[in-house]
């Protein structure tokens, strides 16, 4: 047996140092991988978690016909209904979890209303539109028309 | 340093085990979505509908969408196009997004002209490009049908951003990594819509779940002319768009 191996000593530590490097690259890759890693495909299912974590910045209009119901009945009956509450009043998922937190936006009805209602040959026809120059010249919106129930 | 070659392999082997081990404590924690929540993935097959006869260019979804996501200025993640369709000359026609359309759009009445707006996002592909030629794994379509981006783990190469038909990615230019549309993932799957459903004023637009056989996506796609954008290049794209002109690109 002894002979064998006679003047190979140096093949011997060069098989081990081999064995060593991908014992090694093995324990390296085991450590960087998650364990998890492709359990739903070639990714990280972790990220899903990560990316589903975050808190949402608008509440939704539900949350807020929670609480402001008048509000929210009094939209409902007119040509408003559809719209949300934050389509105008700005994003309020603090204000939802803590109304003191937040403030909401009261917006400013010369410069709001035009960002849909301006008349634009790009627009459907059946969207109602007006030349907001003509129609009220410097008055504002809502001088005449409630947002919440714009049909006068 | 005097050591012998066995204290120096004895040496490395300590570096290797003790390595492994610190890397395995920060490691993140897996399953929050498979376990806590209500939230079954299996359950849902994300989807959007556009009807391009209900789009006023408002802007509301591009604003909704920079505030919902952090998204950094300069860059959309949806954004809204006019399109301007001169005659019969209809493979050119004038497209124009100011800084994506996230103030709306300038009034304007050219009333010989066909004109009307795209809105544009993500198309959440199921045979998805960007996925394909990801080198490691950082971008995916989750099993509820988004495509979404591991930021951890993508290295900023840009291939994908490249090979988007769309021109839905782009390179975030603090974190140097793909962004995109995550269809609001941390909204729909706490049962919220997207911020852009949200804001649109008109109803324009519309998460659908093609899973939920009680989903007006359905009716939405049996009863009206739909189409998706890029149809010839197979990427399975889910935005539904309906009457949309075929001069888009």
């Amino acid at each position: 047996m002894r002979k064998i191996f006679e003047g190979s000593a140096h093949l011997i530590r060069l098989a081990v140092v081999a064995v060593l490097l991908v014992l090694a690259f093995l324990a390296i890759r085991h450590a960087l991988i998650p364990q998890d890693f492709g359990k739903y495909g070639h990714y990280r299912p972790g990220s899903l978690d990560e990316i589903a974590a975050r808190t949402p910045v608008f509440a939704g209009r539900e949350a807020c016909a929670s609480c402001h119901v008048d509000i929210a009945t009094a939209k409902s009956k007119g040509p408003h209904a559809d719209v949300g509450c934050e389509a105008c009043h700005g994003p309020l998922g603090r204000h939802a979890q803590d109304f003191t937190s937040q403030k909401p936006v009261l917006p400013d009805t010369a410069k709001l209303c035009v960002t849909c209602h301006e008349a634009d040959s790009a627009k459907p026809k059946t969207f109602p539109q007006v030349v907001s120059r003509e129609h009220a010249g410097d008055t504002a919106c809502g001088v005449c028309h409630n947002p919440h129930q714009p049909r006068i | 340093m005097d050591l012998s070659r066995r204290e120096l392999l004895a040496a490395a082997g300590r570096f290797i085990v003790l390595s492994g081990a610190a890397l395995e404590a920060f490691e993140s924690p897996t399953g929050a979505l498979a376990a806590d929540s209500k939230y079954k993935m299996a359950d849902h097959w994300w989807a959007m509908t556009i009807d391009i006869e209900k789009c006023i260019g408002s802007g509301n979804c591009v604003r909704a969408c920079a505030l919902e996501n952090e998204v950094p200025e300069g860059f959309f993640r949806t954004w809204v196009e006019r399109y301007e369709v001169n005659g019969e000359d209809r493979e050119h026609p004038q497209v124009e997004s100011p800084e994506g359309g996230i103030h709306g759009f300038p009034a304007r009445n050219k009333p010989g002209v066909k004109s009307f707006f795209v809105p544009k996002l993500c198309n959440q592909c199921a045979h998805s490009p960007c996925v394909q030629v990801c080198p490691v794994g950082a971008t995916y379509v989750s099993p509820d049908g988004v495509v979404l981006v591991d930021q951890q783990y993508c290295v900023g190469c840009g291939y994908c951003v490249q090979a988007c038909p769309y021109g839905c990615r782009y390179l975030h230019p603090t974190k140097h990594v793909a962004d995109k549309c995550t269809l609001c993932y941390h909204r729909i799957t706490k049962g919220l819509t997207t911020a852009c459903c949200e804001a649109c004023p008109t109803g324009a637009r519309r998460l659908a779940d093609l899973k939920n056989p009680k989903d007006p996506v359905h009716e939405f796609l049996r009863v009206n002319a739909v189409q998706v954008l890029k149809p010839e290049m197979a990427t399975g794209a889910k935005v539904f768009y309906k009457d949309l002109d075929g001069s888009v690109r």
